[in-house]
């Protein structure tokens, strides 16, 4: 088990090595930091020695990948990409085009987020699969041929429309809870509630689909038949049998997204005012903050790995049959 | 009057893939194992009510996507040209885009939304709502006249909706009993009763309902604004027709710009096997490692400054608008290739091991030619579905892009750029709702009738589908 997870950790350092690359050719090549320089300056204030001065402020003024002008080991490490790329392995971002400490940002944003996302994303899948299940139970029926319609028709809503609809009616007809805002201690309940029941009504639709599609097909499986010829009761058939085996692709779906889950959603936090990593991303791509845009890219590949690696342990634990080694 | 043509990217590129999917339906036509799950969709009662509606929304994109350039004055050689490209369909409703209002008015009003000072006849002034400039303007006395006419023109077009109906039901069935060599009344009452392989009653009643409503909406239109229109006093329901072929062309497009490349690398990964499989692998594995989000927004932002800085390559601001619409495509693309390449690799891992490849390999066929003859059109068909299964996913993403800031150009019309504006009229008071409410309804029939299209071609292709609905599992 150990091992196998020391070799996992060492297959996912290429990956983002080619994250790490990607994003710096996208980043530096495609443009080169004059241009980035230009857009920052604006129109008005363009003169060869503002984008020069910029260009040092930031750390851009250095040749892209060989520095033929510095001593020794500099030679590599005085470069845009050592600076900028390399040293993103270690978790040092820099500071951000407006000059703050984008970990530090990220360390305290991360709280707004999850505060956000983990409830979401906890009564979601409860949600979800409940509602899975009381339509495979009663397959077959009306009530599961208007559950799918329902869903379908969920589904075909652009989250959007969810998030506007649910701000519109309890915050400006009810005036349930603020529009907008966060706040730690005994507000927070307060802020959370409305984005939490937005994603969590907006997953339904796709997310109960999902399930009952899972445990349909485990329903026809033999050893159902068999535990149902033994006289179990349907229920102690769903949940004792049929939830237990549709674990393997409900985790698959679900385990990987749980590191991203510090992410947070770009569209709930910015529509909600939540001071997370979400909102966080979204003001960087509207002031157009390329060192912060690129350090999300590379904290997301990571989370990305980092759950697919937990996916893998997830199996073992819930099924006895998959041994990693 | 002579017109210049004005060929966007994303134009030609859409009949392209119109004359792709031409193509390749004739060439499963006289092959019965490749039309065989595609007669089984045309066969889906659900999935031919979704086709139908697709269709018009469909006929309204093609039509929106022939640009050319009207001729402003001038004669002969030095006739000049307005920068601006319209469409045959911005001809054919011309009303609707040139007749623009002041600033909002509600659905199907005769005022203005916002008070205003009115200068009246005797040189007094009040602060009143100002009459529309073309809602309504048919009437003397909108506030006695205006639902008595409203309701007189929707009695009309309900009945010219009927006979519009009947006549397209009429040809539709003398063709049916032509080919099938019966009479009217037989093939009509098979059609109506459900007994053909194909669901025509369903079809017609789609198209029946589709008329209820188009026809009320088109006539009423030529007096009055019948979604409202927006802050800047455009009709609501010409934004929402238009804002149709961006979603499609995002819809679709996507799929077909990175499809060179997601067949090139997926069949070779999949023939080839070995090293070129492990590098193409790895090379996905780390672009789906991205979070799509992120790479997308990183790509627009570099994109942006791109455009910034070479603001030659696009004189028009329409072209600007187009290539940043065709850049989001191909972005797009990037994030959802993966997992196309990864079916078709899988696809074709199976198909190498065929007879009939292992026979070609005998005769000695290049490997090229047995990839482009063998292995190709036996793939193509997981291509098309997945156009079908990704398109209503594209569409929704298009909207979150655009308010996040990477989605198309703001000056496009676009269901993103619709529900943008909107979040903020929601908050006045009292609410502006009209447009936020036309693009929901839009787009949520364009993105229902998408979804039930795909389940339907899902159902078609899915063997363990078949077998739980005790059908007979396809052959092979």
């Amino acid at each position: 088990m150990v091992s196998y997870i020391i070799r996992r950790v060492i297959y996912a350092i290429p990956i983002l090595i080619g994250v790490n690359i990607i994003t710096f050719a996208l980043f530096f090549v495609v443009n080169t930091p004059d241009d980035i320089a230009r857009m920052q300056l604006g129109v008005k204030r363009v003169t060869p020695e503002a984008v020069a001065n910029w260009k040092h402020e930031h750390g851009y003024d250095k040749p892209l990948l060989y520095n033929a002008g510095a001593q020794g080991r500099s030679k590599f490490t005085d470069t845009i990409f050592y600076r900028k790329s390399v040293r993103m392995f270690a978790f040092d971002f820099g500071l951000s085009d407006d000059g703050r400490d984008i970990a530090y940002e990220i360390r305290t944003r991360m709280g707004p987020s999850l505060a956000i996302a983990v409830p979401a994303f906890i009564v979601g899948l409860l949600v979800n699969i409940s509602f899975a299940l009381l339509i495979a139970f009663f397959r077959a029926t009306y009530l599961d041929f208007w559950g799918v319609v329902v869903c379908v028709a969920m589904m075909s809503i652009s989250g959007l429309f969810y998030i506007i609809g649910g701000q519109y009616l309890v915050s400006k007809l009810w005036n349930l809870v603020p529009i907008s805002g966060f706040d730690f201690g005994f507000d927070t309940p307060k802020f959370v509630i409305l984005p939490v029941i937005v994603g969590v009504i907006s997953g339904i639709g796709s997310g109960t689909r999902w399930y009952r599609t899972i445990f349909l097909e485990e329903i026809n499986k033999d050893y159902v038949r068999t535990a149902r010829a033994k006289g179990l009761s349907e229920i102690r058939v769903l949940f004792k049998h049929v939830l237990k085996n549709a674990m393997i692709p409900i985790l698959t779906g679900v385990v990987v997204v749980i590191p991203l889950l510090f992410l947070g959603s770009l569209i709930t936090e910015s529509f909600f005012g939540i001071p997370g990593l979400g909102s966080y991303t979204i003001d960087a791509i509207n002031s157009q903050d390329f060192a912060v845009v690129r350090a999300m890219v590379f904290i997301g590949s990571v989370f990305y790995i980092v759950g697919l690696i937990l996916t893998d342990i997830s199996y073992t634990m819930v099924d006895p049959r998959i041994r990693l080694a | 009057m002579p017109l210049i043509p004005a060929v966007l990217w994303t134009d030609a590129l859409i009949y392209l893939l119109l004359a792709l999917i031409v193509l390749f339906a004739w060439y499963v036509r006289g092959r019965p194992h490749l039309a065989a799950p595609w007669k089984r969709v045309a066969q889906s009662k659900s999935g031919m009510i979704a086709a139908t509606v697709l269709a018009a929304y469909l006929a309204v994109g093609l039509l929106d996507s022939i640009h050319f350039r009207l001729p402003i004055e001038g004669n002969g050689a030095k006739r000049v040209y307005s920068v601006e490209a319209l469409s045959i369909f911005d001809l054919l409703v011309n009303p609707l885009r040139t007749r623009v209002e002041k600033t909002y008015s509600a659905p199907l009003a005769a005022y203005l939304f916002a008070k205003e000072t009115i200068q009246l006849p005797d040189g007094a002034e009040i602060r009143d709502y100002p009459r529309l400039k073309y809602g309504g303007a048919n009437l003397r006395d909108p506030v006695s006249e205006r639902a008595a006419d409203i309701a007189r023109r929707v009695f009309y077009s309900l009945v010219l909706a009927a006979l519009a109906w009947m006549v397209v039901a009429a040809i539709l069935v003398r063709l049916v009993a032509m080919r099938r060599k019966r009479d009217f009344r037989e093939t009509a009452m098979a059609m109506w009763r459900g007994e053909n392989e194909i669901p025509w009653n369903a079809i017609l009643i789609t198209f029946g309902t589709l008329m209820l409503f188009a026809f009320p909406v088109a006539i009423l239109s030529a007096h009055y604004h019948v979604f409202g229109t927006d802050k800047v006093g455009q009709d609501v329901l010409y934004l929402s027709l238009k804002s149709i072929r961006t979603g499609l062309i995002i819809g679709t497009l996507t799929t077909l710009v990175m499809l060179p490349f997601a067949l090139a690398m997926g069949i070779m990964a999949g023939y080839f096997r070995g090293w070129v499989d492990d590098g193409i692998q790895y090379f996905y594995t780390t672009l789906s490692s991205i979070p799509d989000v992120l790479l997308i927004a990183a790509a627009v932002l570099m994109m942006q400054v791109f455009m910034d800085s070479h603001p030659q390559m696009f004189p028009t601001v329409t072209e600007r608008a187009d290539f940043r619409l065709l850049f989001l495509c191909i972005i797009l693309g990037v994030t959802s290739w993966t997992s196309l390449c990864r079916l078709l690799r899988g696809e074709t891992l199976k198909l190498r091991e065929l007879e009939y490849i292992q026979a070609a390999h005998a005769f000695g066929v290049s490997h090229l030619r047995i990839m482009a003859r063998h292995i190709l059109p036996n793939v193509m068909h997981i291509v098309l579905i997945t156009v079908v299964l990704s398109f209503s996913g594209l569409v929704l993403a298009e909207a979150v892009l655009t308010y996040v800031g990477v989605g198309v150009d703001p000056s496009m019309i676009s269901f993103g750029n619709m529900i943008n504006s909107a979040r903020l009229e929601m908050a006045r008071e009292p609410a502006v709702w009209w447009s936020l409410f036309a693009a929901f309804l839009f787009m949520f029939v364009l993105v229902l009738a998408a979804n039930l299209f795909a389940d339907a071609v899902r159902d078609a292709f899915d063997p363990r589908v078949r077998v739980a609905a005790g059908l007979p599992a396809p052959k092979g």
